[in-house]
Order: C-alpha cells, then structure tokens, then sequence
C-alpha cells in the first residue's frame, strides 16, 4: 500500500445523506474477479441524470468526495472502495461511515475523513459557489482545509490511531499480523476440541 | 465487574492485546461466497501465502446464481467466471465448497445455522454485511470487506477495535401476526440507520426469548441495517434444541461440553452496557417500509409520511427524495399501494420456517391479476424440505413461481431483478434505490404480508383477505 500523508485535489459536493454502497456501486458490477476495473460502476444510476454532480466539469475530475452522514452504509463490497479510487478519489469527507465501509477504506489506502456536519455543509457551500475549488486534506495534521480568506475553512478531522498510523507508513495488515504468528499458534492450543471444523 | 455476552465472546478469542493497538481477534469460522472471494485469493497468490485454516472455512455459491436452470451451465459468461474462479480457488486452497447443485448449497447465511457449523460463543465472519444473522445463536458474527477476507485466510485473525455494547431489551408479547421482521424494521425505524454505529447489540427481554431460531435469524440479520457491528442473542434451550441433530454440531461427551461452556455465555446481572434500548412488542403491528433506507416505515396501517412532517432539515430532503424515487405520494395510505412483484427469499426470510408461514397464506387463494410471486428458497435444503411438505405445490397452485436456491431477488445479482419503476413487496432486507434493480422500488415487508400482498395485489396483511377456498370443495 503507498504511504498517505497529505492530500489536495478538487472537491465534489454530494449533497446526499445514507449513500449506501449499492449507490456507490450497485451489485450488477461486483462480477469482475480483478481488484481494478470498477470505475464505470462508480454511482452508476445517478450518472444517467444530466444533473449529478460528476457530469459537470471540473468536478468530474475531483480526488475528495464530501458527503452528508451514513456514507458507505449497507453490503460490505470493498468495491465500492475500488470504484471511488479508480475513479481518481483518495478522500472521502462526511460527518459519519458505515463501519464496513470505513474499515475497508482503510486497508485499501483510501482516506475516510470524519468531520463535524457543520463542516461538510460549509464545504458543500464552498464548493457550489467555486467550482474546482481544492481541499487539502492532512493526515499528518489531521486537518482539512479549503478556501482563503475570512470564509477559508479550518478543521479537524477524526480517524482512529491504528488506520492513521498504518496509512502514514504505507503498511500491509497481513504482514503486521503474521509478525505475530507464534501468537496464533499458541492460541490455537487452547482452543476446545468440540469447536467444529468443516473438513 | 460482570460482563456482557459480547465481552465473554470477546475475550475468549483475543489472541493478543497491545495497548494501542486493536485486538487480534481468532476467527472460528470464515465463510466464503464468490462475489467477495476472488480478488483475496489473487492477493494469496500474489504475495505466496497459503489459507492458515482451510479445516475452518466453509464455500458456497449464492449471491449471482441463476434460480431457474440451476442444473444447467450458468449462461451469464460474467457470472459463470464468478463461480468458476471459486471452485478453482476451493480446489487450490483445500477448502470444503458446496457448489451449485450441492444438496448443502445455498446462501451462506443459511447454510451455515443448518448444518450446525454456526454454534454459540465462536467468532464468525464472511464478505457479506449479513454475517450478523449468526449471532441468532450468541455467537460474535459480523460482515468484512474483501482485505480482510484475504487477512483470515492468511492468518485465521483479524485485528479488530473493540466496539461498545447496547442492550435491545424488548418486553411483552408480539401480537398474532406480527412477526420478527416487523420487530426488527420497528426498531431501525426508531434508531434510525446510522443509531447502532459502533455497537455489538444483545437482543433481550421477553419477545426475543420467545422467539424461535429462525425468527432470532431474522433479527440479527438486520443489525447491520441499523449500522450495527454485530447484534446476539444469548443461547438457550432454543438453541441447543435447535442444535442438537445438526450435522456438525459436537456429539456424545462433546455435546455435554460445549452445552456446559454455551451456558455461561449469558451476559451477568451486574454487567453494564454502553447502551440501552427498550421497546414494547405488544404494541407492534405489521410494518413496512415507504422509503428508500430500512429506517423508512411506518406501520402497514399508516399512510405515507409528509416529508415536511419531519423535525430534522436532512430528514425532510431525504424523504423527498425517497419519495421522488419510490414514486407515491404523501398521504397515500400503505394499504393502497398497489405491488408488480412479491419476493418470499433471502437470508433474512428464506428458511423452512418463512416459507411454511407464506404457504399457509397462499393456500387456497389466488395470486392477484398483474402480480408476480417469487418464492427463493434460502438453500437446497430448505428446497427440498419445502418440497417433502408440499409447500411448493401451494405456491404453483396459487399461481406463484418456484425457483432454486440463492440470493436472488434480494439484490439483483442473478437474472432475478426489477424492471425500472416496477414495484416490489419483499421479504429481503434492503430497500436501496436499485438494489432489486435499475429503477425498481422495494417496500420491505414480513412474510405473511408479501404472502397477502400477493392475493391482494396491494401492501395488505393475512387479515385483510377474503377466506380461502377449502382444499376439498374445488371451488373458486
């Protein structure tokens, strides 16, 4: 995975709430067996309305996507999370995620930013009135930030230690935990022997 | 201090604690379906790494198999690749699959609960946010993206937060005729979708101890669908009796052992939850979904929310926007909303159970004129079952279609989906804007309401139907 320290591209404004991972990607795309390709699928339904937001220019260019709360809810496809990175997204900012999709976000190397509600609608209102206005998302800071001025916007954003850290370093979860192998093996001598096993 | 079944889970399977670090959870058993599977498998191979625990793994294919035909080659190319890159990565790995065909195929979810695999106390995961459904029988089961699934294969663990508990404690009766599903769309309608966020939620009291294994399925199913980590029932003698002639369940002087360890797994009585949650089952009724997230109902007696009814500005554009897409009107009672299609399936209501109780609707009776009745047994088993019962015969007789074993409907990954604008009642458990379909409109709904929405034509509940011919008189 490549380290992630700071972050600056375009912002798109998604003024949606419960952008469940159906919306993100529905489930008529999830048949490729590759890790890459799922960019066509990414908000396939909304991207036949003339009116969605990435049928607009410049933000069908944009790298951070601002959304309102319970983005990524529902189906665990870590698709969904291939689908915004393919598309050319390396941050996701809204006020709450569903877990699944948080989590996955993390391993895949796609920063899921969250902020407080008022600061998502002060960047959707930011983003509205400049289009191709840029957010600088720091991971190193935890900060985001977008316009100048007196309206710039200034804030902090969540992210628990252990994704923060994994993601600054660029590490690979498999091989943190296979560190610890003998760990496992000495657990697996406690385990009960009524445990069932499928073989 | 005493603890919470969920903690007990927990600490039995912790197989190192750092502090700042998450836990490094055992996984007990890892189920794997060909959707989420491929590109972790790819991953193993990739980096060399073999499957830790093949002995702890279970396949099966469900989420885009085809349930007519389903003797035949699958003719979607796309999905045939789907299906065949499983079996030639259970073949590799050494892992146990039960295909297409398989009298143990079916959705995973199901699968699992009858062959006895899925036991009280153990740690279960699988690509699939529906994993919860185990926790029906108090085990920790939660849902993990395709990483994580190549993380247990390699491993058998997973490094995991440790999340907060809240207690669900539902007191009284259910009413006749109101079911789990109606407990449980009841209870997201309240919280909201997002109100389980970061919790491991027990479902308590009375009305969940008066369940059967099949209803506490149904529960636990849908803890994702209020953001839930994972949601479990503590084991009872439901349970064990559910059990006990499983296949894989534990035999003789084992049985005696795990019965032993599975009662302790109850949560004390001075143990304290992050979190508590009190709802009233006597006062539920048949409940059903207008909108276009799970936590959009309303009782089926209740008519079609005003957007602007709503206190919160999010909320009110949300049910705008529900509403645009769902396409009915504020005002419109429940009761009028005439139904294209009515799907009896899925892990949250595909079991023998679901679909004796839907049979016992549609007998005698008749399909409405321009509706469609789909029954999606959950497995071949449950199939089969139903056939030895002659469920089948009554849904055919009613005029209802009777297909294979899979996901199906529930989100459209097989033939089996909504047209644009065509309107379903259905048993599944999401409602998403296009989940059954490009286009199409899902109003969630129990089993004896899609059963009764059926003969109606309209959102409608056992009561409101004309009787049933009886079996003997021929008549129409």
């Amino acid at each position: 995975m490549d380290r992630f320290t700071t972050h600056t591209g375009i912002g798109v404004p998604l003024r949606r709430s419960n952008v469940d991972t159906d919306q993100i990607i529905p489930a008529v795309y999830l048949k490729r067996v590759t890790r890459t390709g799922f960019a066509d699928g990414l908000f396939a339904a909304w991207r036949g309305i003339p009116s969605f937001v990435l049928n607009h220019s410049p933000y069908d260019t944009g790298t951070v996507l601002v959304a309102g709360p319970d983005f990524g809810t529902g189906s665990s496809r870590e698709h969904a999370v291939w689908a915004l990175q393919d598309y050319g997204f390396r941050v996701v900012i809204s006020p709450r995620f569903g877990d699944i999709f948080r989590g996955n976000a993390g391993k895949a190397g796609l920063l899921a930013a969250q902020v407080d509600d008022k600061v998502v609608r002060r960047l959707w209102d930011l983003l509205e009135a400049e289009p191709g206005a840029t957010i600088t998302v720091d991971l190193t800071t935890r900060t985001v930030r977008a316009g100048d001025g007196l309206d710039a916007i200034e804030d902090s954003f969540d992210i628990d230690d252990y994704t923060r850290w994994r993601l600054l370093e660029g590490l690979d979860d498999i091989s943190l935990t296979l560190a610890r192998e003998s760990d496992i093996t000495a657990y697996e001598k406690t385990r009960p022997s009524w445990k069932p096993a499928t073989l | 201090m005493g603890r919470t079944l969920a903690e007990k889970v927990w600490d039995e399977h912790v197989v190192r604690s750092t502090e700042g670090e998450p836990d490094l959870l055992y996984i007990d058993l890892h189920l794997i379906h060909e959707v989420t599977s491929p590109q972790a498998f790819d991953g193993l191979r990739l980096a060399g790494r073999g499957v830790r625990r093949p002995d702890l793994t279970l396949a099966t294919e469900d989420h885009n198999v085809p349930t007519l035909d389903w003797d035949q080659p699958i003719k979607d190319p796309v999905s045939r690749t789907q299906v065949e890159a499983l079996r030639r990565n259970a073949e590799e790995f050494g892992i146990r699959l039960h295909p297409l065909g398989d009298v143990e195929q079916g959705i995973v979810h199901v699968v699992g609960p009858q062959l006895g695999l899925t036991q009280p106390g153990m740690t279960i995961v699988c690509g699939d946010s529906h994993t919860s459904t185990h926790g029906a029988f108090g085990a920790l089961a939660f849902g993990i993206g395709t990483s994580e699934v190549e993380h247990v294969l390699a491993t058998q663990t997973l490094p995991q937060a440790r999340p907060k508990t809240m207690a669900v404690t539902v007191n009284g009766a259910l009413p006749d005729g109101v079911t789990a599903k109606d407990l449980v769309l009841t209870l997201i309608a309240h919280t909201g979708t997002g109100g389980g966020q970061g919790y491991v939620v027990e479902y308590r009291g009375p009305a969940i101890e008066a369940l059967s294994m099949e209803a506490r399925m149904t529960v636990c199913n849908m803890s994702i669908e209020w953001g839930a980590k994972a949601g479990l029932v503590a084991p009872d003698e439901t349970t064990f009796a559910y059990l006990e002639s499983r296949p894989e369940a534990p035999k003789g002087a084992e049985w005696d052992a795990a019965v032993a360890h599975w009662r302790t797994l109850v949560t004390d009585d001075d143990a304290e939850f992050d979190r508590e949650i009190e709802l009233d089952a006597s006062t539920m009724t048949p409940f059903v979904t207008w909108g276009t997230n799970p936590g959009q109902g309303v009782p089926l007696g209740a008519s079609v929310p005003d957007p602007d009814s709503f206190a919160e500005e999010g909320d009110r554009v949300a049910a705008r926007k529900a509403l645009d897409y769902m396409g009915i009107e504020p005002g419109t009672p429940m009761r009028d909303i005439k139904v294209d299609t009515v799907f009896v399936g899925s892990c949250t209501n595909g079991r023998i159970e679901d679909l004796r109780i839907a049979a016992d609707v549609v007998r005698g009776r008749t399909v409405a004129d321009g509706t469609r009745l789909l029954v999606v047994p959950g497995s071949a088993r449950v199939r089969l079952q139903a056939e030895d019962e002659g469920l089948d015969v009554i849904f055919k007789e009613a005029g209802g279609e009777w297909r294979g074993a899979g996901c199906s409907m529930c989100l459209g990954m097989n033939p089996d989906q909504l047209a644009p604008q065509e309107r379903s009642a259905s048993t599944s458990n999401r409602n998403f804007e296009g989940r059954q379909g490009k286009g199409g409109r899902t109003h969630l709904v129990s089993v004896p309401v899609a059963a009764a929405t059926a003969i109606r034509g309209t959102l409608s509940t056992p009561a409101d139907l004309e009787p049933a011919r009886t079996a003997t008189s021929g008549a129409e």
